[in-house]
């Protein structure tokens, strides 16, 4: 069964190819999937999103909860901030990438890919629930519209009367939408620019739509699908859980190890789930750094790759050295519409993680020319942001 | 709908033909509207070189949007007598116009093809 956005009728209305995603039929492109990516880049774009999945923890019991089940020091987030994270098995595999976002002392809304939303809010039903905690899984009564690109304050403030200064990257604020449509709106994306995220009603979801579309227009919002979501990512180096992200690899694989939080001996921080293996595979880590011709055969880091040719590798395609060895694969790959070439993330054996390495990617039988090269593939001009 | 010109040919594999298809006759070829928007935005055409043989129903080149790769299969069989370049520089061509300007080779044609399909007959395989 595919369910439905509720901005399904609008979709059509604007001419959208739709796409199963995750269970969901959701828009990949309404027009042209360049020009979307482009007016992220330079004006705005609307992003239906709502297939994700939001999880409320809450309860006095909820932030020692939280820091027992996640890997990051949740209690230590500060109301009104968000935080990048991820839910981790025993083994140190990644179940999912999140954003948690602490909305009062102790009200914290997760958020959870779509494809792993149910399995998420089971999980943290399993680890966190308690009579002094409440998990509830509102992804179903939840939609998420998101504004991003350069030109998104402004027609974020038009939406919600203003805007206050203080509202930093990874920060949110509940706000009213035309004051009259409860909103959590969160200065957060998936894209690589400035933006917003509007957590809404379902029932309210077309009017914040229409809202955002109307106070965009003269400043050029353009909708935007999952096509464009996807190569907006990739530029922006962000992982995208099913590719580089599985319970196959690790935070510290995937080069996100900044996020798994241990504590020091001055400032301990107690047990979570994963910890002992995540101590194991950061150690790991910092070794196949330092000595990558020691790291097993099996071995494999997460690598940006800058294709010096013309055609792209994509999702599955074998990484090769200059001999023909294979030392990797390709997890995510496309043409970079601002870099004007291919671009590419791969898991590779640390022997080959260096930037500058020359590698081949096997694409439909003929070898590519790669180079690995530091992420993210773009990087917007920071002058607006604060750091998360 | 996408446009399915009446005066042209094509294949199976979303091809066109424009031109007399019998032999020793040269046409152009192109993807038809309705395989350009299914491809979205193509970003790169590899293209068959001059003077190569292709044959009908092989591949003989790619079309990479940045969603999808697509095969671009030799709707007739001959030898290759011209490359778009426009079309090389700019692949949005196809998008925006995948017909006329937005032909990709011209093959003179060694054997005809008799599978080819009229307008009528491809419309029916892309409802």
């Amino acid at each position: 069964m595919v369910s439905a956005s509720p901005l399904a009728e609008r979709h059509a209305a604007l001419g959208a190819t739709m796409t199963d995603f995750a269970g969901w039929s959701m828009p990949v492109r309404y027009a042209s999937d360049l020009a979307e990516h482009r007016a992220v880049r330079t004006t705005a774009g609307l992003f239906d999103v709502s297939h994700m999945g939001e999880i409320w923890v809450r309860g006095p019991g909820a932030s020692a909860a939280l820091d027992a089940a996640l890997v990051s020091w949740i209690s230590r987030v500060t109301p009104g901030r968000a935080k990048y994270t991820m839910i981790c098995a025993s083994d140190g595999g990644v179940m999912d990438d999140l954003i948690v976002y602490r909305t009062s002392e102790e009200t914290f809304l997760v958020v959870a890919n779509a494809d792993n939303a149910v399995a998420v809010a089971a999980e943290l039903t399993a680890r966190c629930a308690s009579d002094a905690c409440e998990v509830e899984d509102r992804s179903s009564v939840t939609s998420l519209i998101a504004v991003q690109g350069p030109a998104s304050r402004p027609i974020v403030e038009a939406m919600t009367g203003g805007l206050p200064p203080e509202l930093r990257y990874y920060a949110a604020i509940e706000v009213m939408i035309d004051r009259t449509i409860p909103a959590l709106v969160a200065r957060t994306g998936y894209t690589g620019e400035d933006g917003y995220e509007f957590f809404v009603a379902t029932d309210d979801a077309g009017r914040v739509w229409d809202g955002a579309l109307a106070r965009g227009e003269s400043r050029g919002i353009v909708p935007c699908g999952l096509g464009a979501r996807d190569t907006l990512r990739l530029e922006a180096g962000m992982p995208l859980y099913g590719h580089e992200l599985s319970l196959a690899t690790t935070p510290f694989a995937a080069g996100l190890g900044r996020v798994v939080q241990f504590g020091s001996p001055d400032d301990p921080r107690g047990d979570f789930i994963g910890r002992s293996a995540l101590e194991a595979a950061a150690t790991e880590s910092t070794l196949w750094e330092d000595e990558p011709h020691l790291a097993a055969p099996e071995a494999r880091v997460l690598v940006g790759m800058l294709g010096e040719g013309k055609r792209a590798a994509r999702a599955g395609h074998r990484v090769l050295d200059g001999f023909g060895a294979e030392v990797g694969a390709v997890t995510s790959g496309a043409p970079s519409p601002t870099l004007g070439q291919p671009i590419a993330m791969a898991y590779v054996h640390p022997r080959f993680a260096q930037a500058g390495t020359k590698l081949v990617a096997d694409v439909r039988g003929r070898g590519e020319q790669m180079r690995v090269t530091a992420l993210p593939f773009y990087q917007r001009p920071r002058a607006d942001a604060q750091g998360a | 709908m996408a446009n399915i010109p009446d005066e042209l040919m094509y294949s199976e594999e979303h091809e066109w033909v424009a031109g007399d298809v019998s032999a020793g006759s040269e046409v152009a070829v192109g993807i038809t509207e309705y395989a350009a928007a299914a491809l979205g935005d193509i970003v790169y055409v590899e293209a068959p070189e001059m003077g190569d043989d292709v044959v009908a129903g092989e591949v003989c080149g790619e079309l990479e949007s940045t969603k999808a790769v697509s095969e671009f299969f030799a709707p007739v069989t001959g030898v290759v007598t011209a490359i778009n370049e426009a079309v090389i520089d700019a692949p949005e061509t196809l998008n925006t116009e995948a017909y006329g300007d937005g032909w990709i080779i011209k093959i003179t044609i060694k054997t005809p093809n008799r599978k080819l399909l009229n307008s009528e007959q491809y419309a029916a395989i892309t409802e």
